[in-house]
């Protein structure tokens, strides 16, 4: 009898801690941005208690994943057409998109003195293999083509590309040493605001068009707070000084 | 309906498989051969290394075929040393990594099917004062033939069927490394779908009729390997 007075106390416990744990936000993550997103998200929660969960992949696999309904409610992209797409196919809140991070574009061999930040070993050809990401893919990769372009060297060079699927394969063409040189993603070689090993040239950027990377909030998030608080916090400025210290500027 | 790049794709893909079913019939047969009659003790720590890649997957094996085929690597100092230079990004390459990758598939049918022919047919060879050659190119190879074509279906289908170890070692290179999983992959990545569906439509057709080819040629029932159990 004392049992059934309390049970429905007991449901109404179990309801508010199930309620007290619902937020969580389910964010998918462009590869690029892998290392910056886990130092943003450790501050995240340490600030507000919320809980993140993080998938990350290439853009292109994630937004394959969400037509065809994956539990995402936040996407961060490597590039502004497919937060776009969704937005037409009508995945996305309503103006919910903004640029989170642009990134840069860095020359990167993992042998020491290599490359004296600068274009030279690019030019002489003296080198085994280039690796850039699949241009076709990765916006990384489009920029790299758009710098072979500005340096005349696409004819010179073609025949040593080796392309990886995604930013993370063409630097690890180019850690493994079986290509001297690649394009990577700044925030791949940056710890710190440092670049931690081999030798680099950190890309002009006016040699390629801005690498503009896009979140949304998707419709699954929308009346999640974590997600909406997640969105806000990757604009102020304690994320942004995190995003800045991995080689990203921001707008 | 394909593009020239599909169909560079497609052949590349039957000249790699192709390759590799030829050297995995030969490199295969000793391994199977060995492993059938052998009493010794490194019977178990070999089969289990043949069986490997049927475990590992397929990016993690790339992953480390392309550290061991890097300047630092192993095969990698061997293969400078030789002055053929780095095996990662060539065709050669992908056919070194397919047939590491379908070895258990070759191995292990040739090896069963040698297995269940017993002692027997080789006694009344030796008897027949066959030498140990002639046992082995006149009476287990004629015997075991099932499992050889099964072993050489299931290596090509396979090899074709390849795509984590050739993403993690080819760097993607039209007429080189670019075969149909990875270009496949690619449309599907670029959003480009309907050249996706004609490509993976084809895989599918043609896998089918491969697997077609193996169990209608095996007619048995509950035979797998070409092997009657």
């Amino acid at each position: 009898m004392n049992l059934m007075k309390q049970l429905p106390w007991l449901v109404l416990g179990c309801v508010a801690a199930t309620h007290a744990s619902a937020d969580q936000v389910h964010a998918a993550v462009a590869a690029n941005f892998t290392g910056a997103m886990k130092s943003v998200v450790a501050q995240f929660e340490a600030d507000t208690g919320h809980d993140v969960v993080l998938s990350f992949g290439s853009s292109g696999k994630i937004l394959a994943q969400i037509q065809n309904g994956a539990p995402f409610e936040v996407f961060l992209s490597a590039d502004q057409a497919k937060p776009e797409k969704l937005e037409q196919d009508g995945f996305v809140v309503d103006g919910s998109r903004f640029t989170y991070a642009i990134g840069a574009l860095a020359l990167w061999s993992s042998l020491p003195d290599f490359i004296e930040n600068d274009d030279a070993r690019l030019t002489s050809g003296d080198f085994n293999k280039l690796s850039l990401a699949n241009p076709k893919l990765a916006p990384y990769g489009l920029a790299a083509t758009e710098v072979l372009e500005a340096l005349g060297l696409t004819e010179a060079t073609q025949a040593k590309w080796v392309q990886g699927e995604n930013i993370a394969q063409t630097y690890q063409f180019v850690a493994t040493g079986n290509a001297n040189l690649g394009f990577v993603a700044l925030s791949q070689i940056m710890s710190e605001g440092h670049v931690t090993q081999g030798s680099s040239w950190i890309v002009p950027s006016e040699l390629y068009s801005p690498i503009r990377q896009d979140a949304v909030l998707l419709k699954k998030g929308q009346d999640n707070l974590a997600a909406r608080d997640l969105m806000a916090y990757l604009k102020s400025t304690k994320a942004h000084e995190i995003i800045h210290s991995y080689g990203y500027k921001t707008e | 309906m394909f593009t020239e790049a599909d169909l560079d794709a497609i052949w590349l893909t039957l000249r790699l498989a192709t390759t590799v079913t030829i050297l995995l019939l030969i490199v295969g047969t000793p391994i199977a051969w060995w492993l059938a009659r052998t009493q010794s003790w490194f019977k178990g720590p070999i089969g289990a290394i043949v069986a490997l890649p049927l475990v590992l997957p397929p990016t993690v094996l790339g992953f480390y075929m392309l550290i061991a085929m890097g300047p630092n690597g192993v095969i990698g100092q061997l293969t400078q040393q030789l002055g053929i230079g780095l095996l990662p990004f060539s065709y050669w390459g992908l056919v070194i990594a397919s047939v590491v990758y379908s070895l258990p598939f070759v191995v292990q049918p040739i090896q069963n099917a040698m297995q269940a022919l017993g002692e027997r047919p080789i006694e009344v060879a030796a008897t027949l004062r066959a030498g140990p050659w002639e046992r082995f190119f006149c009476v287990v190879l004629p015997l075991s033939k099932p499992g050889f074509i099964s072993a050489a279906i299931l290596g090509f289908a396979h090899t074709v069927g390849e795509f984590g170890v050739v993403l993690m070692i080819g760097g993607n290179i039209p007429q080189e490394t670019r075969v149909v999983s990875v270009q496949i992959y690619d449309y599907v990545e670029a959003m480009e779908y309907g050249q996706a569906h004609v490509l993976a439509g084809l895989m599918v057709a043609f896998s089918f009729v491969v697997l077609l080819g193996v169990y209608g040629f095996q007619r048995q029932p509950g035979s797998v390997w070409g092997v009657k159990t």
